[in-house]
């Protein structure tokens, strides 16, 4: 009987110091989050100006450029998953993980291979528990990308984009991340990235004509300097989206989590109490019978 | 007399902005120097010296990475893959 109470004490216990871990973790993405989301609208200025200008180029010079050439016969595709560095933020990744894991089915129908660039631990173990092999793999900044990794990202998969088929290089380029609406709603998302659709830079464009520019010095030079910068701002946008969407998700996740351990606190506390008043009531019991069986001899 | 509306904005975060009556950048084949009413361009810039001169005479001066300048009726932005203001006029 005892024994029954000492264990509800040690469950009791043990959920107490989990719900401080959440407490804890809980905290720290909200505090993190906001840095994250002043992050992408920091982004905002820079993706507006040289989408403008794309569209401005592209408008009146005409686009012909490498990265904007469909390439119908492509066999090979580069994915970039954005997944987390850590868990314990619900189904983040594993909603990441699944889109990826349709897009690449949608690839193999069109007869093309994906050839997998992951960011984020738990996506990179999810691929390698699966025996998948991955061409590039980035960890350890999920959650705050720095300038240099997105270069480095942006640099390797445009390397692969301009490498030709022959030798190695991909025909399209993919990116599945989860887009942060709000703090509330995240949602996965599966964006073409290249080659670039010059339509959907004129769709975002705003009312205003565009003027015509000189170009210094020449259009083609300058759509040379603006397109990768343009490919680099847009995967920029998409990690530190991502970023804060892992936030929002964690926050959400571990906040639950607390809600969860406080229930089973309760419940637990119940029923040590019902155990020690069952205890009591037994000894009573016993002494009282004990007493009367003296009585009665 | 228009002024300019100038923008210095880098990858991460917009660097500069404000009113200007000058900016000077250094273009791809050679600084250019923009005043009020220029006509519309699209330079590719390279790594450099950014001067932007305020509406008080004050010099801003910014030594930028590589990036483009766009001027469209008046309104000069600067994009730049980074950027450190080296001092001068201050907003």
């Amino acid at each position: 009987m005892a024994g029954q109470q000492r264990v509800y004490r040690q469950r009791i216990r043990s959920t107490q110091s989990l719900k401080k871990i959440f407490r804890a973790m809980e905290l720290i993405a909200a505090s993190r989050i906001g840095k994250a989301r002043e992050r992408v609208s920091a982004a905002g200025p820079y993706s507006r100006a040289i989408t403008r200008a794309v569209s401005a180029v592209a408008t009146h010079a005409g686009v012909d450029h490498p990265l904007t050439t469909e390439r119908p016969d492509a066999t090979r595709a580069a994915v970039l998953v954005i997944g987390a560095d850590r868990g314990m933020a619900g189904a983040y990744t594993a909603s990441v993980l699944r889109e990826a894991e349709r897009l690449v089915g949608r690839l193999a129908e069109d007869g093309k291979r994906s050839e997998l660039y992951v960011v984020g631990r738990r996506a990179v173990s999810y691929f390698t528990f699966r025996g998948r092999d991955m061409v590039r793999t980035w960890t350890g900044e999920s959650d705050a990308p720095s300038a240099d990794l997105v270069g480095e990202i942006a640099r390797t998969l445009l390397d692969a984009f301009l490498t030709p088929e022959e030798d190695g290089g991909v025909g399209e380029l993919h990116i599945v991340y989860t887009q942060f609406v709000n703090m509330v709603t995240q949602t996965p998302q599966i964006l073409r990235m290249l080659p670039l659709e010059v339509v959907e830079a004129e769709v975002s464009e705003t009312h205003e004509a565009l003027p015509l520019y000189d170009y210094e010095p020449s259009p083609e030079l300058v759509l040379d300097a603006l397109l990768p910068r343009y490919v680099q701002s847009r995967i920029r946008s998409c990690l530190l989206q991502a970023a804060a969407s892992e936030l929002a998700a964690r926050q959400r996740a571990m906040h639950t989590a607390t809600d969860n351990a406080e229930d089973l606190i309760r419940t637990y506390t119940r029923l040590a109490n019902q155990a020690r008043q069952g205890e009591i009531t037994q000894e009573i019991t016993e002494i009282v019978s004990g007493a009367d069986a003296l009585a009665a001899s | 007399m228009a002024n300019l509306e100038v923008e210095l904005v880098a990858a991460d975060r917009t660097v500069w902005s404000g009113d200007a009556t000058q900016v000077s950048a250094p273009a791809a084949d050679g600084d250019v120097g923009i005043l009020a009413g220029h006509a519309p361009l699209l330079a590719v810039l390279r790594p450099g010296t950014v001067r932007v001169r305020g509406l008080d005479g004050s010099v801003l001066e910014a030594r930028v990475d590589a990036g483009f300048l766009s001027v469209d009726s008046n309104q000069v932005t600067v994009v730049v893959d980074s950027a450190e203001v080296l001092g001068g006029a201050t907003r």
